[in-house]
C-alpha cells in the first residue's frame, strides 16, 4: 500500500532544497548589500532569475518528453511532459508576479510593454492552453498524442513570439534598463544560491507531481479493468469490449 | 496531395455555399465588432502628433485585424464542426486522403473565406474609421500572407482541439497566443500601407511570409499524427 509519493531520494532532495532556500534567504536578505541603482529591490533578482531558470527548464523537459512520447508511445513520457509543464506554468505565474513587483520600484509601473514581459505573458497563456488540452474529453491515447504535438510546437512558438515581440519593441524604443547592471561577488553568490535552491525545488516538485500523475494513471487503469471484469461476469464472459475509452 | 487538398477545399466551400454560415453569421459578427470598437474608442479623440488624425483612424489597422481574428475563430470552429459529426475525419482517412492534403484543403478553404471577409470588413473599416491609403500593393500582399498564416495556424490548432465530446471553448485559448506575432506583423504592415512610409511595412510583410510558410509546413507535418486514430 502506497500512502506517500516520497522516497529516500526525494527526501534527501527535499531537505537539500530547504537548506539552499534558507541559505538564499539569509544571503539574499541579510549578508548581501543593496545595489547602487536598484537599492533593495535588487534582492528580488535572487528569486526572479532562478524562477526563470526553473520555468524554462520545465518547458524544455516538456519539449523533450513530448518528442520521446511521439517516438516511443510510452505513457511515462506523456506524464513527465504534463507534470513538467504544470510546474513550469506555476513558476511562470510567479515570474510574472515577481517581475511586476520588481517593476513598480524600478520603472514606477507594474507593467511595461517590454519584450521580455510581453512574450512571457503570451507564453504563460500558451501553456495554460497546453494544460487545458490535456484535460479534454478524448480517448487517452489521442489526447496524449495531441498533447505531445502541442508540447513540441508550443516551444517553437515561444521562440517565435519572443523574437517578434523583441523586433516590435526594438522599432519603438531602446533596450530597457534593469537587468544589465553590475553586481558584486556576494550578490552573484546569492544569485547562485537561489539558482541551486530553485532548481532543487523544481526537481523535487517534478518528481512528486509525476508520481501523483502516475498513481492517477494506475487508478484509472485498475478501475477500467475492474469495470471490464464486472461486465464480463454479468454477461457470463460473452462480451469483448472494444476500444480503450474509459 | 494537392488533388486531395483541392477536393477538401471544394467540399468545404460547397458546404458554405449551401449553409451560408460565414456570409450570414460570421461576416455580420465581424462588422459588429468594427462598430463596437468605434463605440469603445471615442471617434472624437485625435492624435496630436499626426496632424490631428482621429485615434480611431490611427488604430484602425489593429482594430481591423482584431475583428478578423475574432471572426476567424468562428470560421475555424465552423470548419471543424462540419467534420465532428458522424466520424467524418475517419471517413476521409479511410477514403485514402492524404492528411497533409486534408490540412491544406481545410486551411485553404478557411483562407479563402477569410479573404472575402477581409475585403468586406476592410471596406467597412475604411468607411467607419476614415483611414487614408498609401500603398494598395503592400496592403494586398500583407493581407494575403497574414491570412494564410492565420488560416494555417488556426486549422492546426483547431484540429488539435477538435473531437466529438469536446466543446470549442479551447480553440481561442490555443490559437490567439500563437497568432500574437501575426497580429503584430499584420498590424504594422497595414499601418505602413495606410499611413506610409512603406519601408518597414515590407519587412513586416516578409515576416508574415515566413510565418505563413512556417505554419503551413508545421501543419502539413503535424496533421498525420493528429489524425491518426482521432
Amino acid at each position: 500500500m502506497i500512502n506517500s509519493t516520497s522516497s529516500k531520494a526525494t527526501m534527501v532532495l527535499g531537505a537539500a532544497a530547504i537548506v539552499f532556500l534558507a541559505a538564499t534567504l539569509a544571503f539574499g536578505l541579510v549578508f548581501s548589500g543593496p545595489e547602487l541603482v536598484q537599492a533593495d529591490s535588487v534582492r528580488l533578482m535572487y528569486l526572479h532569475l532562478p524562477t526563470i531558470a526553473v520555468a524554462y527548464s520545465g518547458f524544455a523537459v516538456t519539449l523533450v518528453a513530448s518528442a520521446i512520447y511521439l517516438r516511443k508511445g510510452s505513457i511515462f513520457w506523456d506524464l513527465v511532459a504534463g507534470s513538467a509543464a504544470e510546474i513550469a506554468v506555476v513558476f511562470t505565474a510567479f515570474l510574472l508576479i515577481s517581475g511586476a513587483l520588481w517593476g513598480k520600484p524600478t520603472w514606477g509601473v507594474y507593467w511595461k510593454w517590454e519584450p521580455r514581459l510581453t512574450s512571457t505573458a503570451v507564453m504563460f497563456i500558451m501553456y495554460l492552453g497546453y494544460l487545458a488540452l490535456r484535460r479534454l474529453d478524448l480517448p487517452p491515447e489521442v489526447r496524449s498524442r495531441r498533447a505531445a504535438i502541442l508540447g513540441i510546437i508550443s516551444f517553437v512558438n515561444v521562440i517565435i513570439v519572443h523574437y517578434s515581440v523583441q523586433w516590435w519593441r526594438g522599432l519603438h524604443q531602446g533596450q530597457s534598463v534593469g537587468l544589465d547592471t553590475q553586481i558584486d561577488g556576494l550578490q552573484l553568490f546569492s544569485l547562485f544560491l537561489g539558482l541551486v535552491a530553485f532548481m532543487l525545488t523544481g526537481a523535487w516538485l517534478l518528481i512528486h507531481r509525476f508520481r501523483v500523475a502516475w498513481l492517477e494513471h494506475q487508478v484509472n487503469q485498475i478501475g477500467f479493468e475492474h469495470a471490464l471484469a464486472e461486465r464480463r461476469a454479468e454477461s457470463g464472459g460473452g462480451i469483448e469490449l472494444a476500444g480503450g475509452n474509459s | 496531395m494537392l488533388h486531395d487538398a483541392w477536393v477538401m477545399a471544394q467540399k468545404d466551400l460547397r458546404i458554405e455555399r449551401g449553409s451560408r454560415v460565414v456570409v450570414g453569421q460570421i461576416l455580420p459578427f465581424g462588422a459588429l465588432i468594427l462598430i463596437l470598437f468605434g463605440l469603445a474608442i471615442s471617434p472624437d479623440l485625435t492624435v496630436l502628433d499626426t496632424d490631428r488624425r482621429s485615434v480611431l483612424a490611427q488604430v484602425a489597422p489593429g482594430l481591423f485585424w482584431m475583428a478578423v481574428f475574432f471572426a476567424s475563430l468562428l470560421a475555424l470552429g465552423r470548419s471543424f464542426a462540419i467534420e465532428a459529426a458522424d466520424g467524418n475525419l475517419d471517413g476521409l482517412k479511410m477514403a485514402g486522403l492524404d492528411p497533409a492534403g486534408i490540412f491544406l484543403g481545410k486551411a485553404g478553404a478557411v483562407a479563402l473565406q477569410l479573404l472575402i471577409l477581409e475585403i468586406l470588413l476592410g471596406f467597412g473599416a475604411f468607411v467607419l474609421y476614415g483611414a487614408p491609403l498609401t500603398s494598395i500593393v503592400l496592403l494586398v500582399i500583407a493581407q494575403v500572407l497574414a491570412t494564410i498564416a492565420v488560416a494555417a495556424a488556426g486549422t492546426l490548432y483547431a484540429a488539435l482541439a477538435s473531437g466529438l465530446r469536446v466543446r470549442d471553448t479551447l480553440v481561442p485559448l490555443l490559437v490567439l497566443p500563437v497568432l500574437a506575432p501575426v497580429l503584430l506583423a499584420a498590424t504594422l504592415a497595414t499601418e505602413a500601407a495606410l499611413f506610409g512610409p512603406t519601408g518597414s511595412g515590407w519587412s513586416w510583410t516578409m515576416l508574415l511570409g515566413v510565418f505563413a510558410l512556417l505554419y503551413v509546413g508545421i501543419g502539413m507535418l503535424a496533421f498525420g499524427p493528429i489524425m491518426e486514430e482521432s
